[in-house]
């Protein structure tokens, strides 16, 4: 907290705010059952919650802090940390199981980009319609819309609806509308994850100038880079639990050094200390960009390498160890797997001790949007052994250009989907008639 | 404290675990809710060749098929030696916006679930706004009842001046029966499924195909308990000079309208604070 933060009124005060869901779904009066299971017999319920009592998972747990006026506010912390949870009750949008919130001020949420929008509508009525989702008055929106007509820089097509639009203008105008709020608190979920580099930059930059206009902003991020440059003051949580609370490095530094974050390098200098065993010792594993330097955003239209480096220890001929990777999403849902197997001119080679660098490419148009964390195993057959099985050793990124060159193409909205493979398709007009007219 | 002497200025919104939305919230979002009434009908009619059309086209056609099955083949009496499509219609007009209305507010909440997961506002935006956008419709379709009195060359007397009191009773009985709808939708998707087909017999139970003169005297009161009754009993008697709705029937749809709408609005209260946990 800088020195003069305390004297700054309050705007955001949390005290013990706790968030319990229960199998999936919230706890409290209102759950969510099929009417047959409402109408069964009592005890047939009673049994059932007695069961889901097992169920339940605390999001959040005896979460306090206090953010003054114009302070802006980091909070970071591994998936599942809670992240989004907290911002889901300050907002308003669901409530808290336990504690107290209080925001001093006009507040406006953020959590998703292109919030009210609609297809069919055209630029213009999308602004009124956002606008107000996001707690504009409509005279207040009519004042702006010119200014975020501008910003968004199409004014050319404000007019037409925004189904034809290309999907950077889309997020372009979806994000303009929600730049132009003058909330006293801002609260802002990862939105920037969306979109390419140009319109992150110009995200960062309208909120770090929302900020420095004594405005509250509450910034829940993966991206350090991106939380260094705006926050002045970092909350990391862990668990649903608030483990750190401070000045960005120093927040940064206790989150990267508890192993908190997964970044997209992993490296084992000491063999001594590394996962492994008499066998074989992991090195170090690495997420490799087209140019070969580490990077933690991935492009999903471009091919990328995952390196893995390994100490093979024995002299033994017989002994071959081989690599295999998960990719996991962030639901730990595994997306695909793979062995180096794959090199077979490798698994014939008679293998001496030594260093072993094995390297995956993975292919363009492969993956789907989102974190992606990687578990490497070092394992033998014969007999089956694993020597080292590392959970989350690295993660990355991967992002949408949006650039129109995706599988998505043109298309602006969310796309389903755990994998975005590039599949052929043909498509061709075969015959000349309508079947019948189509009256509506 | 001295930071609550500066904060007092600007409003504070307190986070708890039993904390309701504010009603006055809602007044605050008046812009919302009409901007979504408006979304609701331009959606509607966007990119459809009738457009507006379908408000003249969803009555006139069902007053054709009544008028020929009932009123012609079936011989249904109408009241007074009124012609029966006339009759059939000024039935309809009130019954379609009920039925549209209820059927659209009952899945406002449930269709919006992205923007209830991901944004705040009062929950009662949705299911009036939902309804607000029927109204034109119901505007549209008095209009074609007029002109169609006008071909059998009749005209309303002065109980028109009566038609807006009925008219606002069935915005309150929709918007009564739809708050449940909504709600219910979020918690038991069975609800979805029944709707229509409580629509169906509800349509039935209602006099709109044929006269409410069929129940007998004794039962009217319990007749009335349908509010869509009283409605429709109102226009008729507004717009066509039917005898006056029997009072016990009409006494008994604004008692039965106003105490589902303080339930609904009760029910919805309590329960939208779970709605983006649930739905």
């Amino acid at each position: 907290m800088s020195s003069d933060a305390g004297a700054r009124p309050l705007a955001v005060r949390v005290e013990g705010i706790g968030k319990r869901y229960r199998a999936g779904h919230t706890d409290g009066l209102f759950r969510y059952r099929s009417l047959r299971e409402e109408l069964s017999p009592r005890r047939d319920r009673r049994h059932a919650d007695a069961g889901d009592a097992d169920r339940t998972m605390w999001a959040l747990r005896d979460v306090s802090f206090e953010i003054r006026e114009g302070e802006r506010v980091g909070i970071i912390g591994r998936n599942g940390a809670g992240k989004s949870t907290l911002l889901k009750v300050l907002s308003g949008i669901t409530p808290p199981t336990e504690g107290r919130a209080e925001i001093h001020g006009r507040v406006a949420s953020l959590l998703e980009v292109g919030a009210g929008f609609h297809p069919e509508l055209t630029g213009r009525e999308n602004i009124f319609l956002a606008g107000a989702v996001l707690g504009m008055r409509r005279p207040e929106i009519a004042r702006k819309v010119d200014d975020i007509v501008e910003f968004a820089g199409v004014p050319r097509f404000i007019d037409t609806p925004v189904k034809r639009y290309s999907s950077g203008m889309y997020l372009r105008l979806a994000f303009s509308v929600a730049a132009h709020l003058e909330p006293d608190v801002l609260l802002v979920d990862e939105v920037l994850a969306v979109g390419d580099a140009e319109f992150q930059r110009r995200c960062l930059g309208r909120m770090e100038e929302i900020g420095s206009r004594g405005r509250t902003v509450v910034f829940v991020s993966h991206s350090m880079p991106a939380v260094l440059r705006l926050c002045e003051r970092v909350v990391l949580l862990d668990g649903g639990r608030l483990v750190a609370d401070g000045p960005p490095h120093e927040v940064i530094r206790t989150y990267l050094d508890a192993g908190l974050g997964t970044s997209a390098r992993r490296e084992w200098p000491d063999p001594a200390d590394a996962p492994g065993d008499s066998i074989a010792r992991l090195r170090s594993i690495r997420i490799l960009g087209g140019d070969g330097a580490v990077t933690e955003t991935v492009d999903l239209t471009r091919p990328f390498d995952v390196e893995v480096e390994y100490h093979h220890m024995t002299n033994d001929p017989a002994s071959r160890p081989f690599v295999s990777l998960h990719f996991v999403d962030e639901h730990g849902v595994c997306l695909f797997a793979s062995a180096d197997f794959g090199d077979e001119s490798w698994w014939r080679t008679p293998r001496a001790p030594g260093l072993v660098r094995s390297r995956c490419r993975i292919p363009a148009d492969l993956l789907a949007e989102g974190k992606v964390f990687v578990r490497v195993a070092i394992g033998s057959l014969d007999p089956v052994t694993v020597h080292a099985d590392e959970h989350d050793a690295v993660a990355f990124q991967v992002v949408d250009p949006n650039d129109g060159t995706g599988v998505r193409g043109p298309y602006a909205n969310e796309w389903p989907g755990v994998v975005r493979p590039r599949l052929a398709w043909e498509v061709g007009q075969v015959g000349g008639e309508v079947p019948y007219q189509v009256s509506n | 404290m001295n930071d609550e002497t500066v904060t007092t200025t600007r409003p504070v919104r307190v986070l708890e675990p039993d904390g309701r939305i504010a009603l006055g919230e809602l007044w605050s979002a008046r812009d919302l809710m009409v901007l979504l009434a408006w979304r609701d009908l331009k959606v509607r009619y966007a990119q459809s060749l009738l457009g507006a059309g379908w408000a003249l086209g969803q009555p006139l056609l069902m007053m054709g098929v009544f008028s020929v099955f009932l009123g012609v083949l079936a011989k249904v009496p109408a009241p007074g030696g009124l012609p029966y499509p006339v009759f059939v219609l000024s039935g309809l007009v009130p019954w379609v916006f009920f039925a549209n209305s209820v059927t659209s507010t009952g899945q406002s909440v449930v269709g919006s679930a992205q923007l209830v997961e991901k944004v705040a506002f009062p929950r009662l935006v949705m299911p009036i706004a939902a309804m607000l956008a029927w109204l034109p419709d119901l505007g549209i379709s008095i209009a074609l009842l007029l002109g169609v009195m006008a071909a059998w060359g009749m005209a309303p007397g002065w109980g028109i001046v009566a038609l807006p009191l009925f008219a606002v009773l069935a915005v309150c009985a929709a918007v009564a029966v739809g708050l449940w709808v909504a709600a219910l939708n979020v918690a038991y998707r069975d609800v979805k499924y029944a709707i229509p087909f409580l629509l169906q017999v509800g349509m039935f139970a209602t006099p709109v195909v044929y006269s409410a003169e069929l129940v007998p005297d004794s039962a009217q009161v319990l007749y009335g308990l349908n509010p869509m009754a009283g409605v429709v009993e109102g226009f008729r008697w507004a717009l066509l000079g039917t005898p006056a709705p029997h009072a016990g029937l009409l006494a008994a749809s604004v008692a039965v309208t106003g105490v589902v709408m303080a339930g609904g609005l009760a029910y919805f209260r309590r329960v939208e604070r779970w709605f983006a946990d649930v739905i």
